[in-house]
């Protein structure tokens, strides 16, 4: 075997080179193939939200809307439920966790990664044991403790415990062990408290792992729908997942043109952050996999 | 790595008294973790003991704190005998089953078409990335659509080729499942190549141009080389895809609401009804407990069998 496979047999280097050729071709169209059905049906959501009822379910599918109708549009960002109210209140909650997780888990990581003190260990292993309890057993209890403490029905329902996250913490704390204690120590010999060596040296070279954390934490926090589906009753509190279910009628009747402008226009946000940050969003998603 | 050379660097060692000994107690380390752990503390530690404690009781939580009843291990016992709980952990089996192994090893195959030298690999990279940046229920009511047995463009596209009576999708307890399936795994793909993608790129290239002077074909690279070498991200991807897709229960709840009949009722969605349609908060509470038993256990028999199966460079 390992004869014949030392020489690539007697053919030519234009023949290798056109089986080359052949083959990554086959793989770009492939993946140009594939990459059609991941779009359509984002694409089909757009055209419907400019098509008018009527025309969204004509066939055969018309593939561009003629007559353009802004209808849904119109209805979604001015009629009785506008979404710059649902955007709003996502905005608040997005913009209050991603503040408050920056700040308690990079002090938090702060100490695990850089201070010792007494009983750092079994603090820390008590955090990762409850990173791998299913959020969705928290749901029952914490309805119960926010019900109790008055802030069910409200925006801190979701805002709070957004604030005070694991995950943060442990993502943060593993890029802080990464920056050498001797920077630090250098610093402290010069008279720099804890604090200073937190905010002045060890934050600014932390700048990439923090900006990871952000977008995750604003995206996820944007995304989220069965928190405030459980926590939520007021409309005028909705954010912006469970208020795109106000455009799709209960009873089934849906009216597709007004569902996907809601859905364009709550895509929107998002879209922009990925594509402005592509490179941090993707570099984020792979350092959240030291998660496992 | 610096560091650690220039901490055990004998003169530094001679110079200086050991650390431990110049360490005297500090409040500043709790004072940095502190905010941190009271909210740990109020929001996720104190919740969890909520969680057993009402795991024994019968209570709807509307009625205050006069309508629990104590009953002790019931809710277990009626969780274990409970025949729609056992069938919605089976629906959750094949669901989770159906859906992620497959989305991994196409989220694999993604990649290493990714990998290569294509042009527009940017923008096909973005494709394929956009379902999992976009909320559930944008998500939800497009396949809804989608699926629509009568008008939906996927119909319309089967019918057009050929296919006479094709599925009723959403609407047939047959097919609402695989329905379900196909959508979680369109949008996990992109996921799953992106995270395959950034772990391919730190694959050492000496070990690919060894075979190619053994003539080794793409393929034949790909099994010996590609897939062992992966095998720690395949893991990672399989065990937070089988962990995430168990526990998810919001799009159910907008595609079928568990339906028709309970034919897409997993054990998630079976537990957040018994929580928040019928108040019966004790009940969801000890199925949730019993459910994480099982999850964490199959984990843990992956885990396991991962150790002897994926390989670990060092």
């Amino acid at each position: 075997m390992s004869i014949s496979a030392i020489t690539p047999s007697g053919r030519s280097m234009k023949s290798v080179k056109r089986q080359r050729m052949v083959r990554w071709l086959i793989v770009f169209l492939v993946l140009w193939l594939i990459a059609l059905l991941f779009v359509l049906p984002f694409y089909w959501m757009a055209i419907s939200s400019l098509k008018r009822d009527i025309d969204v379910f004509r066939l055969p599918i018309r593939w561009w809307p003629d007559p353009i109708s802004t209808y849904g549009f119109e209805r979604v960002w001015t009629g009785p439920h506008p979404i710059t109210k649902f955007m709003g209140n996502s905005l608040l909650v997005a913009g209050s966790r991603v503040f408050g997780e920056v700040l308690t888990a990079s002090l938090a990581a702060y100490a695990f990664a850089r201070m010792e003190f007494k009983g750092r260990n079994v603090i820390f292993v008590l955090y990762l044991a409850t990173m791998i309890i299913p959020h969705q057993m928290l749901l029952v209890p914490r309805f119960i403790l926010y019900q109790a403490i008055g802030i069910h029905d409200t925006l801190w329902a979701l805002i709070l415990p957004g604030m005070f996250t694991v995950f943060g913490t442990f993502l943060l704390r593993q890029f802080f062990m990464g920056i050498p204690l001797d920077l630090t120590d250098a610093a402290k010999i010069d008279g720099a408290s804890e604090l200073q060596c937190y905010w002045q040296i060890v934050m600014p070279l932390a700048k990439p792992a923090i900006a990871s954390l952000m977008i995750l934490a604003f995206v996820w926090s944007w995304n989220d729908y069965e928190t405030p589906l459980v926590m939520l009753t007021t409309e005028s509190r909705f954010t912006i997942p469970i208020g795109l279910t106000r455009y799709m009628d209960e009873g089934g009747g849906i009216s597709p043109s007004l569902a996907m402008a809601g859905a364009v226009s709550s895509i929107v946000p998002v879209m922009v952050i990925f594509l402005l940050l592509q490179r941090q969003f993707i570099q984020a998603l792979t350092r959240s996999g030291l998660k496992g | 790595m610096i560091d650690g050379q220039q901490r055990t660097h004998p003169d530094w060692v001679e110079l200086e008294p050991p650390r431990k000994s110049r360490k005297r107690f500090s409040w500043t380390p709790y004072l940095f973790i502190a905010p941190n752990l009271l909210g740990f503390a109020a929001f996720t530690l104190l919740p969890l003991i909520f969680a057993l404690v009402v795991s024994f009781a019968d209570w709807d939580v509307i009625s205050g704190m006069k309508g629990i009843t104590w009953v002790g291990l019931e809710n277990f016992r009626d969780g274990f005998s409970d025949p729609t709980f056992w069938k919605a952990m089976r629906i959750t089996a094949i669901y989770v089953l159906g859906s992620i192994p497959l989305t991994v090893v196409l989220g694999l195959l993604l990649a290493v078409g990714l990998n290569g030298p294509s042009p527009g690999r940017g923008i096909l990279r973005l494709i394929f990335f956009i379902p999992y940046i976009v909320n559930a229920v944008a998500i939800s009511a497009t396949w809804i659509l989608l699926y629509h047995p009568r008008y939906g463009p996927i119909n319309a596209i089967l019918r057009w080729i050929g296919v006479d009576r094709p599925p009723l999708w959403l609407a047939s307890s047959d097919w609402a499942l695989p329905a379900l399936i196909i959508m979680a795994i369109w949008g996990g793909v992109g996921y799953n190549a992106i995270i395959f993608l950034a772990a391919l790129q730190t694959l050492p290239e000496d070990l690919y141009e060894a075979s190619d002077l053994d003539g080794a074909g793409v393929i034949e690279k790909f099994r010996s080389i590609t897939v062992p070498l992966l095998s720690p991200t395949t893991f990672f991807l399989l065990i937070t895809g089988f962990i995430g897709s168990s526990q998810s229960w919001g799009m159910i709840n907008l595609m079928t609401r568990g339906g028709p009949g309970t034919s897409t009722t997993v054990a998630s969605y079976f537990i957040y009804q018994n929580a928040f349609q019928y108040y019966r908060f004790g009940y969801a509470a000890a199925l949730s407990w019993i459910m994480f038993a099982i999850v964490l256990v199959l984990m843990l028999l992956l885990w396991v069998y991962q150790r002897r199966a994926v390989f670990y460079d060092s």
